[in-house]
Protein backbone atom coordinates (compact mmCIF):
# COMPACT_ATOMS: atom_id res chain seq x y z
CA UNK A 1 0.00 0.00 0.00
CA UNK A 2 0.78 3.43 -0.84
CA UNK A 3 0.05 4.37 2.63
CA UNK A 4 2.93 2.69 4.16
CA UNK A 5 5.51 4.48 1.99
CA UNK A 6 8.11 6.81 3.17
CA UNK A 7 7.71 9.09 0.16
CA UNK A 8 4.68 9.30 0.39
CA UNK A 9 4.51 10.73 4.19
CA UNK A 10 7.77 12.86 3.27
CA UNK A 11 5.53 14.29 0.31
CA UNK A 12 2.59 15.51 2.89
CA UNK A 13 5.44 16.69 5.45
CA UNK A 14 7.27 19.01 2.26
CA UNK A 15 3.81 20.04 1.49
CA UNK A 16 2.73 21.27 4.49
CA UNK A 17 6.52 23.00 5.43
CA UNK A 18 5.61 24.77 1.24
CA UNK A 19 2.13 26.08 2.69
CA UNK A 20 3.16 26.62 6.62
CA UNK A 21 6.11 28.42 5.80
CA UNK A 22 5.37 31.74 3.69
CA UNK A 23 2.11 31.57 5.22
CA UNK A 24 3.19 31.95 9.19
CA UNK A 25 4.63 34.79 7.92
CA UNK A 26 2.58 36.46 5.41
CA UNK A 27 5.40 36.44 3.68
CA UNK A 28 4.66 37.08 0.00
CA UNK A 29 7.97 37.15 -1.66
CA UNK A 30 8.28 34.06 0.03
CA UNK A 31 5.63 32.48 -1.85
CA UNK A 32 6.51 33.94 -5.29
CA UNK A 33 10.00 31.98 -4.80
CA UNK A 34 8.20 28.59 -4.01
CA UNK A 35 5.22 28.99 -6.07
CA UNK A 36 8.02 28.66 -8.96
CA UNK A 37 9.81 25.79 -6.90
CA UNK A 38 6.19 23.56 -7.04
CA UNK A 39 5.48 24.92 -10.46
CA UNK A 40 9.24 22.97 -11.18
CA UNK A 41 8.54 20.26 -9.80
CA UNK A 42 4.85 19.57 -11.01
CA UNK A 43 6.76 19.59 -14.48
CA UNK A 44 9.94 17.79 -13.72
CA UNK A 45 7.53 15.28 -11.86
CA UNK A 46 5.10 14.68 -14.64
CA UNK A 47 7.62 14.96 -17.07
CA UNK A 48 9.78 11.84 -15.40
CA UNK A 49 6.72 10.12 -15.99
CA UNK A 50 7.36 9.68 -19.84
CA UNK A 51 11.30 9.96 -19.88
CA UNK A 52 12.36 8.34 -16.95
CA UNK A 53 9.14 5.79 -16.47
CA UNK A 54 8.62 4.93 -20.24
CA UNK A 55 11.90 6.17 -22.01
CA UNK A 56 10.15 8.44 -24.78
CA UNK A 57 11.37 11.88 -23.95
CA UNK A 58 8.72 14.80 -24.29
CA UNK A 59 11.16 18.15 -25.45
CA UNK A 60 7.51 19.92 -25.44
CA UNK A 61 5.98 18.29 -22.32
CA UNK A 62 5.51 22.78 -21.50
CA UNK A 63 2.43 22.41 -24.04
CA UNK A 64 0.09 20.97 -21.32
CA UNK A 65 0.83 23.66 -18.81
CA UNK A 66 0.26 26.48 -21.80
CA UNK A 67 -2.58 25.11 -22.87
CA UNK A 68 -4.61 24.10 -19.46
CA UNK A 69 -3.36 27.33 -18.61
CA UNK A 70 -5.06 28.98 -21.73
CA UNK A 71 -8.57 26.41 -20.97
CA UNK A 72 -8.31 27.40 -17.16
CA UNK A 73 -8.11 30.94 -17.52
CA UNK A 74 -10.65 31.09 -20.36
CA UNK A 75 -13.34 29.44 -18.22
CA UNK A 76 -12.48 31.05 -14.77
CA UNK A 77 -12.59 34.84 -16.10
CA UNK A 78 -13.90 35.00 -19.39
CA UNK A 79 -16.99 32.92 -18.20
CA UNK A 80 -16.93 33.60 -14.37
CA UNK A 81 -16.36 29.38 -13.72
CA UNK A 82 -15.46 28.47 -10.21
CA UNK A 83 -11.38 28.20 -10.24
CA UNK A 84 -11.06 24.54 -9.36
CA UNK A 85 -13.83 23.83 -11.46
CA UNK A 86 -12.30 25.42 -14.58
CA UNK A 87 -8.67 24.22 -13.46
CA UNK A 88 -9.62 20.55 -12.89
CA UNK A 89 -11.68 20.65 -16.83
CA UNK A 90 -8.31 22.55 -17.84
CA UNK A 91 -6.76 19.33 -16.73
CA UNK A 92 -9.01 16.66 -18.41
CA UNK A 93 -9.20 18.78 -21.81
CA UNK A 94 -5.51 18.77 -22.05
CA UNK A 95 -5.19 15.12 -21.37
CA UNK A 96 -8.14 14.31 -23.76
CA UNK A 97 -5.90 16.55 -26.21
CA UNK A 98 -2.86 14.36 -25.00
CA UNK A 99 -4.11 10.89 -25.75
CA UNK A 100 -5.45 11.89 -29.71
CA UNK A 101 -1.68 13.40 -30.00
CA UNK A 102 -0.42 10.63 -28.83
CA UNK A 103 -2.35 7.97 -30.74
CA UNK A 104 -0.66 9.21 -33.60
CA UNK A 105 3.02 10.33 -32.61
CA UNK A 106 3.60 7.54 -29.85
CA UNK A 107 4.27 4.50 -33.50
CA UNK A 108 7.40 6.79 -33.55
CA UNK A 109 10.32 6.49 -31.40
CA UNK A 110 13.34 7.46 -30.19
CA UNK A 111 14.82 10.88 -31.62
CA UNK A 112 11.74 10.90 -34.12
CA UNK A 113 9.27 10.70 -31.33
CA UNK A 114 11.43 14.00 -29.70
CA UNK A 115 11.10 15.32 -32.98
CA UNK A 116 7.47 15.11 -33.12
CA UNK A 117 6.89 16.40 -29.66
CA UNK A 118 8.72 19.83 -30.69
CA UNK A 119 6.19 19.18 -33.38
CA UNK A 120 2.93 19.58 -31.34
CA UNK A 121 4.08 22.24 -28.83
CA UNK A 122 4.98 24.59 -31.88
CA UNK A 123 1.54 23.59 -33.93
CA UNK A 124 -0.43 24.62 -30.45
CA UNK A 125 1.51 27.83 -30.10
CA UNK A 126 0.68 29.14 -33.56
CA UNK A 127 -2.90 27.96 -33.27
CA UNK A 128 -3.22 29.65 -29.97
CA UNK A 129 -1.59 32.90 -31.44
CA UNK A 130 -4.55 32.70 -34.21
CA UNK A 131 -7.15 31.82 -31.92
CA UNK A 132 -9.75 34.71 -31.60
CA UNK A 133 -11.64 33.81 -28.38
CA UNK A 134 -8.24 33.56 -26.88
CA UNK A 135 -7.00 36.63 -27.78
CA UNK A 136 -4.48 35.98 -30.66
CA UNK A 137 -0.78 36.74 -29.35
CA UNK A 138 -1.71 39.21 -26.71
CA UNK A 139 -3.91 36.73 -25.03
CA UNK A 140 -5.97 36.98 -22.22
CA UNK A 141 -5.78 39.37 -18.83
CA UNK A 142 -7.32 38.30 -15.79
CA UNK A 143 -9.83 41.58 -14.82
CA UNK A 144 -9.97 41.95 -11.06
CA UNK A 145 -13.52 41.45 -11.05
CA UNK A 146 -12.44 37.65 -11.36
CA UNK A 147 -10.43 37.16 -7.90
CA UNK A 148 -13.94 38.39 -6.14
CA UNK A 149 -15.95 34.83 -5.75
CA UNK A 150 -12.02 33.86 -4.06
CA UNK A 151 -12.81 36.94 -1.49
CA UNK A 152 -10.64 39.62 -3.32
CA UNK A 153 -7.38 39.28 -4.78
CA UNK A 154 -5.55 38.44 -1.66
CA UNK A 155 -6.82 36.17 -0.60
CA UNK A 156 -7.01 34.56 -4.58
CA UNK A 157 -3.45 34.98 -4.40
CA UNK A 158 -2.63 32.67 -1.59
CA UNK A 159 -5.88 29.92 -2.40
CA UNK A 160 -4.14 29.85 -5.88
CA UNK A 161 -0.73 29.23 -4.22
CA UNK A 162 -2.37 26.54 -1.73
CA UNK A 163 -3.79 25.00 -4.84
CA UNK A 164 -0.35 24.54 -6.62
CA UNK A 165 1.24 23.30 -3.57
CA UNK A 166 -1.74 20.33 -3.80
CA UNK A 167 -0.89 19.86 -7.52
CA UNK A 168 2.57 19.29 -6.58
CA UNK A 169 1.98 16.47 -3.84
CA UNK A 170 -0.40 14.86 -6.08
CA UNK A 171 2.39 14.85 -8.49
CA UNK A 172 4.68 13.07 -6.31
CA UNK A 173 2.12 10.98 -4.95
CA UNK A 174 1.30 10.10 -8.76
CA UNK A 175 4.85 9.49 -9.45
CA UNK A 176 4.95 6.94 -6.51
CA UNK A 177 1.73 5.37 -7.10
CA UNK A 178 2.55 4.62 -10.53
CA UNK A 179 6.29 3.44 -9.34
CA UNK A 180 4.59 0.75 -7.10
CA UNK A 181 1.93 -0.49 -9.04
CA UNK A 182 1.50 -3.26 -12.12
CA UNK A 183 1.14 -0.21 -14.70
CA UNK A 184 4.83 0.91 -13.52
CA UNK A 185 6.23 -2.22 -14.05
CA UNK A 186 4.69 -2.26 -17.90
CA UNK A 187 5.94 1.08 -18.21
CA UNK A 188 9.79 -0.20 -17.04
CA UNK A 189 9.54 -2.71 -19.32
CA UNK A 190 8.73 -0.47 -22.00
CA UNK A 191 11.35 1.99 -21.22
CA UNK A 192 14.10 -1.40 -21.53
CA UNK A 193 13.15 -2.89 -24.37
CA UNK A 194 9.60 -2.15 -26.01
CA UNK A 195 9.94 -5.13 -28.55
CA UNK A 196 10.28 -7.89 -25.47
CA UNK A 197 7.69 -6.14 -23.42
CA UNK A 198 5.09 -6.14 -26.02
CA UNK A 199 6.44 -10.23 -26.41
CA UNK A 200 5.99 -10.75 -22.66
CA UNK A 201 2.27 -9.44 -22.68
CA UNK A 202 2.61 -5.89 -22.46
CA UNK A 203 0.05 -3.72 -24.52
CA UNK A 204 2.28 -1.16 -25.27
CA UNK A 205 0.19 1.08 -27.69
CA UNK A 206 -2.24 1.37 -24.98
CA UNK A 207 0.05 1.84 -21.91
CA UNK A 208 2.20 4.42 -24.08
CA UNK A 209 -0.92 6.61 -24.74
CA UNK A 210 -2.28 6.35 -20.96
CA UNK A 211 1.01 7.51 -19.66
CA UNK A 212 1.18 10.88 -22.72
CA UNK A 213 -2.30 11.42 -21.55
CA UNK A 214 -1.69 11.38 -17.64
CA UNK A 215 2.15 13.00 -17.97
CA UNK A 216 -0.49 15.85 -19.36
CA UNK A 217 -2.90 16.34 -16.40
CA UNK A 218 -1.23 17.68 -13.53
CA UNK A 219 0.41 20.32 -15.42
CA UNK A 220 -2.43 21.48 -17.11
CA UNK A 221 -4.13 21.96 -13.56
CA UNK A 222 -1.21 23.56 -12.55
CA UNK A 223 -1.21 25.67 -15.78
CA UNK A 224 -4.42 27.03 -15.05
CA UNK A 225 -3.49 27.57 -11.52
CA UNK A 226 -0.75 29.53 -12.32
CA UNK A 227 -1.72 31.68 -15.20
CA UNK A 228 -4.72 32.58 -12.73
CA UNK A 229 -2.33 33.51 -10.39
CA UNK A 230 -0.11 35.65 -12.82
CA UNK A 231 -3.54 37.95 -13.87
CA UNK A 232 -2.10 36.77 -17.26
CA UNK A 233 -1.49 35.09 -20.27
CA UNK A 234 0.25 35.23 -24.02
CA UNK A 235 1.50 31.95 -26.15
CA UNK A 236 5.27 33.32 -26.08
CA UNK A 237 4.96 33.08 -22.09
CA UNK A 238 2.17 29.75 -22.19
CA UNK A 239 4.54 27.81 -24.41
CA UNK A 240 7.93 28.71 -23.81
CA UNK A 241 10.15 25.95 -25.53
CA UNK A 242 12.84 27.04 -22.90
CA UNK A 243 11.08 25.65 -19.70
CA UNK A 244 10.39 22.70 -21.62
CA UNK A 245 13.87 22.16 -22.66
CA UNK A 246 14.91 22.83 -18.82
CA UNK A 247 12.31 20.80 -17.38
CA UNK A 248 14.49 18.18 -18.72
CA UNK A 249 17.64 19.60 -17.46
CA UNK A 250 16.00 19.60 -13.79
CA UNK A 251 14.93 16.02 -14.35
CA UNK A 252 18.48 14.45 -15.39
CA UNK A 253 19.64 16.57 -12.51
CA UNK A 254 17.48 15.15 -9.58
CA UNK A 255 17.76 11.71 -11.05
CA UNK A 256 15.33 10.34 -13.71
CA UNK A 257 12.95 7.36 -13.19
CA UNK A 258 12.93 7.95 -9.42
CA UNK A 259 9.94 10.42 -7.55
CA UNK A 260 12.64 11.92 -5.28
CA UNK A 261 14.99 12.51 -7.75
CA UNK A 262 12.27 14.34 -9.84
CA UNK A 263 11.45 16.71 -7.37
CA UNK A 264 14.55 17.45 -6.09
CA UNK A 265 15.62 18.57 -9.43
CA UNK A 266 12.70 20.48 -10.26
CA UNK A 267 13.16 22.32 -6.69
CA UNK A 268 17.02 22.53 -7.28
CA UNK A 269 17.22 23.93 -10.80
CA UNK A 270 14.45 26.52 -9.88
CA UNK A 271 16.23 28.32 -7.03
CA UNK A 272 19.43 28.11 -9.31
CA UNK A 273 17.74 29.89 -12.35
CA UNK A 274 15.82 32.07 -10.45
CA UNK A 275 19.67 33.05 -8.69
CA UNK A 276 20.89 34.00 -11.81
CA UNK A 277 17.86 35.35 -13.37
CA UNK A 278 17.83 38.06 -11.59
CA UNK A 279 21.97 38.73 -10.49
CA UNK A 280 22.56 41.45 -12.47
CA UNK A 281 25.62 40.24 -14.13
CA UNK A 282 24.42 36.70 -14.93
CA UNK A 283 21.21 37.68 -16.69
CA UNK A 284 20.20 34.92 -19.39
CA UNK A 285 23.32 33.30 -18.72
CA UNK A 286 21.33 30.76 -16.76
CA UNK A 287 20.76 28.97 -20.12
CA UNK A 288 24.44 28.59 -21.07
CA UNK A 289 24.72 27.36 -16.72
CA UNK A 290 21.48 24.79 -17.79
CA UNK A 291 23.78 23.42 -20.71
CA UNK A 292 26.69 22.69 -19.33
CA UNK A 293 25.05 21.40 -16.23
CA UNK A 294 23.26 18.87 -18.29
CA UNK A 295 26.53 17.70 -20.04
CA UNK A 296 28.11 17.35 -16.79
CA UNK A 297 25.22 15.42 -15.39
CA UNK A 298 25.06 12.99 -18.54
CA UNK A 299 28.59 12.68 -18.62
CA UNK A 300 29.32 12.30 -15.03
CA UNK A 301 26.37 11.06 -13.14
CA UNK A 302 24.05 9.67 -15.41
CA UNK A 303 21.69 8.39 -12.06
CA UNK A 304 21.36 12.46 -11.32
CA UNK A 305 21.62 13.22 -7.68
CA UNK A 306 19.63 10.62 -6.85
CA UNK A 307 22.05 8.05 -8.19
CA UNK A 308 24.82 9.24 -6.56
CA UNK A 309 22.43 9.24 -3.10
CA UNK A 310 22.17 5.21 -3.73
CA UNK A 311 25.87 5.00 -4.88
CA UNK A 312 26.11 6.53 -1.21
CA UNK A 313 24.21 4.59 0.75
CA UNK A 314 23.54 1.38 -1.14
CA UNK A 315 19.97 -0.22 -0.45
CA UNK A 316 18.68 3.48 -0.15
CA UNK A 317 16.70 2.69 -3.55
CA UNK A 318 14.66 0.53 -1.73
CA UNK A 319 12.99 3.06 0.78
CA UNK A 320 14.05 6.22 -1.05
CA UNK A 321 12.03 5.52 -4.59
CA UNK B 1 -6.43 -34.73 -36.62
CA UNK B 2 -6.71 -31.70 -34.87
CA UNK B 3 -3.54 -30.11 -32.68
CA UNK B 4 -2.86 -27.68 -29.97
CA UNK B 5 -1.23 -25.41 -32.75
CA UNK B 6 -2.49 -25.54 -36.26
CA UNK B 7 0.00 -23.39 -38.69
CA UNK B 8 -1.95 -23.70 -42.78
CA UNK B 9 -0.09 -22.81 -45.37
CA UNK B 10 1.65 -19.47 -43.93
CA UNK B 11 4.12 -17.06 -46.16
CA UNK B 12 5.82 -14.13 -45.43
CA UNK B 13 7.77 -11.87 -47.58
CA UNK B 14 10.16 -8.98 -47.00
CA UNK B 15 10.59 -7.08 -50.10
CA UNK B 16 11.85 -9.46 -52.72
CA UNK B 17 12.76 -12.43 -50.51
CA UNK B 18 10.22 -15.08 -49.76
CA UNK B 19 11.33 -16.11 -46.21
CA UNK B 20 8.79 -18.52 -45.02
CA UNK B 21 6.67 -20.21 -48.24
CA UNK B 22 3.57 -22.22 -48.11
CA UNK B 23 4.23 -23.83 -44.68
CA UNK B 24 2.21 -26.24 -42.88
CA UNK B 25 2.58 -28.02 -39.70
CA UNK B 26 0.51 -29.35 -36.80
CA UNK B 27 2.00 -29.57 -33.12
CA UNK B 28 -0.39 -31.90 -30.72
CA UNK B 29 -0.74 -31.41 -27.14
CA UNK B 30 2.39 -32.44 -24.71
CA UNK B 31 4.13 -32.91 -27.80
CA UNK B 32 8.07 -31.40 -27.86
CA UNK B 33 8.07 -30.53 -31.84
CA UNK B 34 11.55 -29.56 -33.04
CA UNK B 35 12.06 -27.61 -36.08
CA UNK B 36 15.82 -27.24 -37.45
CA UNK B 37 16.90 -26.41 -40.73
CA UNK B 38 20.31 -24.35 -42.16
CA UNK B 39 20.30 -20.93 -41.22
CA UNK B 40 18.31 -18.49 -42.90
CA UNK B 41 16.01 -21.73 -43.35
CA UNK B 42 13.16 -19.12 -41.72
CA UNK B 43 12.77 -20.54 -38.63
CA UNK B 44 12.99 -17.29 -36.65
CA UNK B 45 10.62 -15.94 -38.72
CA UNK B 46 8.00 -18.50 -38.60
CA UNK B 47 8.10 -18.03 -34.96
CA UNK B 48 7.85 -14.20 -35.33
CA UNK B 49 4.43 -15.05 -37.61
CA UNK B 50 3.50 -17.72 -34.52
CA UNK B 51 3.57 -14.80 -31.81
CA UNK B 52 2.23 -12.20 -33.87
CA UNK B 53 5.53 -10.49 -34.21
CA UNK B 54 4.96 -10.56 -38.36
CA UNK B 55 1.98 -10.15 -40.73
CA UNK B 56 1.42 -13.05 -42.15
CA UNK B 57 1.14 -12.63 -46.16
CA UNK B 58 -1.06 -15.90 -46.65
CA UNK B 59 -2.27 -18.54 -44.55
CA UNK B 60 -3.82 -19.14 -41.05
CA UNK B 61 -2.49 -20.19 -37.57
CA UNK B 62 -4.63 -21.85 -35.27
CA UNK B 63 -4.10 -22.35 -31.10
CA UNK B 64 -6.33 -24.43 -29.21
CA UNK B 65 -9.00 -24.03 -31.86
CA UNK B 66 -8.92 -19.94 -31.93
CA UNK B 67 -7.94 -18.33 -34.81
CA UNK B 68 -5.00 -16.40 -33.79
CA UNK B 69 -3.58 -15.19 -37.32
CA UNK B 70 -2.00 -11.95 -36.97
CA UNK B 71 -2.79 -11.28 -33.61
CA UNK B 72 -0.46 -8.80 -32.09
CA UNK B 73 2.37 -10.47 -29.94
CA UNK B 74 0.80 -9.34 -26.45
CA UNK B 75 -2.51 -10.51 -27.06
CA UNK B 76 -1.07 -14.33 -27.99
CA UNK B 77 0.71 -14.33 -24.72
CA UNK B 78 -2.82 -14.06 -23.00
CA UNK B 79 -4.43 -16.96 -24.84
CA UNK B 80 -1.22 -19.07 -23.81
CA UNK B 81 2.00 -19.03 -26.45
CA UNK B 82 5.09 -17.70 -24.88
CA UNK B 83 8.42 -17.42 -26.21
CA UNK B 84 12.08 -16.98 -25.96
CA UNK B 85 14.45 -14.98 -28.00
CA UNK B 86 17.44 -16.86 -30.17
CA UNK B 87 19.28 -13.04 -28.94
CA UNK B 88 18.26 -12.83 -25.72
CA UNK B 89 16.27 -10.23 -24.52
CA UNK B 90 16.71 -9.16 -21.04
CA UNK B 91 15.22 -5.76 -19.69
CA UNK B 92 18.60 -5.41 -18.29
CA UNK B 93 17.83 -1.95 -15.89
CA UNK B 94 15.55 -3.91 -13.84
CA UNK B 95 16.60 -7.14 -11.14
CA UNK B 96 16.40 -10.69 -12.52
CA UNK B 97 12.73 -10.93 -10.23
CA UNK B 98 11.48 -7.80 -11.62
CA UNK B 99 12.22 -9.39 -15.16
CA UNK B 100 10.24 -12.97 -14.41
CA UNK B 101 7.80 -10.54 -12.61
CA UNK B 102 6.55 -9.27 -16.09
CA UNK B 103 6.62 -11.85 -17.58
CA UNK B 104 3.54 -13.02 -14.85
CA UNK B 105 2.04 -10.09 -14.40
CA UNK B 106 1.55 -9.61 -18.23
CA UNK B 107 1.25 -13.68 -18.92
CA UNK B 108 -1.25 -15.90 -19.85
CA UNK B 109 -3.64 -15.00 -16.02
CA UNK B 110 -3.04 -11.22 -15.89
CA UNK B 111 -2.04 -11.42 -12.65
CA UNK B 112 -1.91 -8.72 -10.08
CA UNK B 113 1.93 -7.74 -8.94
CA UNK B 114 1.71 -9.21 -5.36
CA UNK B 115 1.27 -13.02 -6.82
CA UNK B 116 3.39 -12.34 -9.75
CA UNK B 117 6.05 -11.73 -7.90
CA UNK B 118 5.13 -15.04 -5.96
CA UNK B 119 4.97 -17.09 -9.40
CA UNK B 120 8.40 -15.63 -10.50
CA UNK B 121 10.09 -16.55 -7.44
CA UNK B 122 8.94 -20.15 -7.92
CA UNK B 123 9.82 -20.53 -11.72
CA UNK B 124 13.35 -18.65 -10.86
CA UNK B 125 13.96 -21.39 -8.27
CA UNK B 126 12.44 -23.90 -10.48
CA UNK B 127 15.47 -22.43 -13.70
CA UNK B 128 18.05 -22.24 -10.94
CA UNK B 129 18.37 -18.28 -10.30
CA UNK B 130 16.57 -18.28 -7.39
CA UNK B 131 20.21 -17.19 -5.84
CA UNK B 132 20.11 -14.16 -8.25
CA UNK B 133 16.44 -12.97 -7.85
CA UNK B 134 17.84 -9.55 -6.65
CA UNK B 135 20.91 -9.12 -9.05
CA UNK B 136 20.40 -6.79 -12.39
CA UNK B 137 19.83 -8.52 -15.38
CA UNK B 138 23.00 -7.10 -16.61
CA UNK B 139 25.00 -9.33 -14.61
CA UNK B 140 24.43 -12.56 -15.45
CA UNK B 141 26.52 -14.73 -17.76
CA UNK B 142 25.44 -15.71 -21.01
CA UNK B 143 24.29 -19.24 -19.80
CA UNK B 144 22.30 -17.85 -16.96
CA UNK B 145 20.41 -15.05 -19.24
CA UNK B 146 19.19 -17.54 -21.47
CA UNK B 147 18.10 -19.34 -18.62
CA UNK B 148 16.38 -15.83 -17.59
CA UNK B 149 14.64 -16.26 -20.85
CA UNK B 150 12.72 -19.35 -20.29
CA UNK B 151 11.81 -18.27 -16.47
CA UNK B 152 10.25 -15.22 -17.89
CA UNK B 153 8.10 -17.15 -20.81
CA UNK B 154 7.76 -19.81 -17.73
CA UNK B 155 6.10 -17.48 -15.52
CA UNK B 156 3.43 -16.13 -18.13
CA UNK B 157 2.13 -20.50 -17.70
CA UNK B 158 1.96 -20.71 -21.26
CA UNK B 159 0.37 -23.84 -22.78
CA UNK B 160 2.31 -23.88 -25.55
CA UNK B 161 6.29 -22.73 -25.11
CA UNK B 162 8.35 -21.56 -28.34
CA UNK B 163 12.29 -21.75 -27.48
CA UNK B 164 14.44 -20.13 -29.57
CA UNK B 165 18.09 -21.98 -30.04
CA UNK B 166 18.18 -21.77 -25.82
CA UNK B 167 21.10 -24.33 -26.35
CA UNK B 168 23.04 -21.90 -28.52
CA UNK B 169 26.55 -20.80 -27.00
CA UNK B 170 26.22 -23.04 -24.07
CA UNK B 171 28.86 -25.43 -22.61
CA UNK B 172 27.97 -29.09 -22.11
CA UNK B 173 26.95 -29.26 -18.65
CA UNK B 174 24.68 -25.98 -19.47
CA UNK B 175 23.57 -27.78 -22.26
CA UNK B 176 22.59 -30.77 -20.20
CA UNK B 177 20.95 -29.09 -17.85
CA UNK B 178 18.98 -27.45 -20.54
CA UNK B 179 17.95 -30.53 -21.99
CA UNK B 180 16.90 -31.60 -18.70
CA UNK B 181 14.30 -28.50 -18.00
CA UNK B 182 12.81 -28.73 -21.04
CA UNK B 183 12.23 -32.48 -20.39
CA UNK B 184 10.31 -30.83 -16.87
CA UNK B 185 8.65 -28.63 -18.59
CA UNK B 186 7.35 -30.99 -20.88
CA UNK B 187 6.47 -33.05 -18.29
CA UNK B 188 4.64 -30.54 -15.92
CA UNK B 189 2.13 -30.21 -19.47
CA UNK B 190 3.58 -27.35 -21.76
CA UNK B 191 3.82 -28.36 -25.04
CA UNK B 192 6.85 -26.71 -26.47
CA UNK B 193 8.14 -25.99 -30.17
CA UNK B 194 11.91 -25.67 -30.40
CA UNK B 195 14.34 -24.09 -33.00
CA UNK B 196 17.79 -25.57 -32.33
CA UNK B 197 20.84 -26.52 -34.18
CA UNK B 198 22.38 -28.76 -31.85
CA UNK B 199 21.58 -31.76 -33.21
CA UNK B 200 22.18 -34.12 -30.91
CA UNK B 201 19.81 -32.36 -28.64
CA UNK B 202 16.97 -31.80 -30.94
CA UNK B 203 17.50 -35.67 -31.67
CA UNK B 204 16.79 -36.85 -28.41
CA UNK B 205 14.15 -34.20 -26.99
CA UNK B 206 12.16 -34.03 -29.99
CA UNK B 207 8.82 -36.30 -30.69
CA UNK B 208 8.74 -35.27 -33.94
CA UNK B 209 11.29 -33.01 -36.36
CA UNK B 210 9.59 -30.43 -39.30
CA UNK B 211 12.88 -29.48 -41.35
CA UNK B 212 12.74 -26.17 -43.17
CA UNK B 213 14.93 -25.05 -45.96
CA UNK B 214 14.92 -21.62 -47.95
CA UNK B 215 11.19 -20.48 -46.38
CA UNK B 216 9.95 -24.34 -47.80
CA UNK B 217 9.25 -27.43 -45.17
CA UNK B 218 11.47 -29.88 -46.92
CA UNK B 219 10.59 -32.98 -44.25
CA UNK B 220 8.66 -33.52 -41.33
CA UNK B 221 8.19 -36.42 -39.39
CA UNK B 222 10.26 -38.75 -36.25
CA UNK B 223 14.00 -37.48 -35.59
CA UNK B 224 15.65 -41.09 -36.93
CA UNK B 225 13.12 -40.65 -40.30
CA UNK B 226 14.17 -37.29 -40.67
CA UNK B 227 18.11 -37.53 -40.48
CA UNK B 228 17.99 -40.15 -43.03
CA UNK B 229 15.97 -38.04 -45.59
CA UNK B 230 18.23 -38.21 -48.44
CA UNK B 231 16.64 -34.57 -49.30
CA UNK B 232 17.50 -33.10 -45.56
CA UNK B 233 20.86 -34.18 -46.22
CA UNK B 234 21.35 -32.98 -49.24
CA UNK B 235 19.87 -29.52 -47.48
CA UNK B 236 22.70 -29.90 -44.38
CA UNK B 237 25.41 -31.29 -46.33
CA UNK B 238 25.06 -30.47 -49.61
CA UNK B 239 24.96 -33.69 -51.82
CA UNK B 240 22.62 -36.54 -50.43
CA UNK B 241 25.09 -39.58 -51.21
CA UNK B 242 27.66 -38.04 -48.89
CA UNK B 243 26.63 -40.31 -45.69
CA UNK B 244 27.26 -43.37 -48.10
CA UNK B 245 30.31 -41.23 -49.12
CA UNK B 246 31.58 -40.99 -45.68
CA UNK B 247 30.46 -44.19 -44.97
CA UNK B 248 33.18 -46.03 -47.83
CA UNK B 249 35.51 -43.70 -46.59
CA UNK B 250 35.68 -45.71 -43.27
Amino acid sequence: MIFRHPVFWLTLIFAGLMIWLPMHGNDVSLREDLILVAIAIVLASNLNLMIGYTGYVNFGHIVFYGLGGYVGLYLATVKGWNLVLSALLAGVFVSLCALIFGLGILRLRGAYFALATIGILQAVQSLVSNFDPWGRSTGLYVSFDAYQPLGGARRALWIAYILVIVVMALSMILSLAIKISKFGLGLFAIREDEDAAVVLGVNATVYKAIIYSVSAFLPAVAGALMFYKNGMIDPSIAFEFMLSLEGIVMLMLGGKGTVIGAALGGGLYEKLRSYLLTSPKLSNFHLVIAGGLLLVVVLFAPGGLIGWFYRLLPGSEKVIE
Amino acid sequence: MSGLLEVNGVTKRFGGLVAVSDVTFRLSEGEILGLIGPNGAGKTTLFNMVNGVYKLDKGTIYFAGKDITNRPPNEVVHLGIARTHQIVKPLYGMTVLENVTVGACFGRDYLKLKPSRKVAMEVLERVGLGDRANNSARSLTIAHKKRLEVARALAARPELLLLDEVLAGLNPTEVEMMIGMVRSIRDSGISVLMIEHLMQAIMTLSDRIVVLNLGAKLAEGRPQEVVQDPQVVEAYLGFPDIVDKLRGVQ
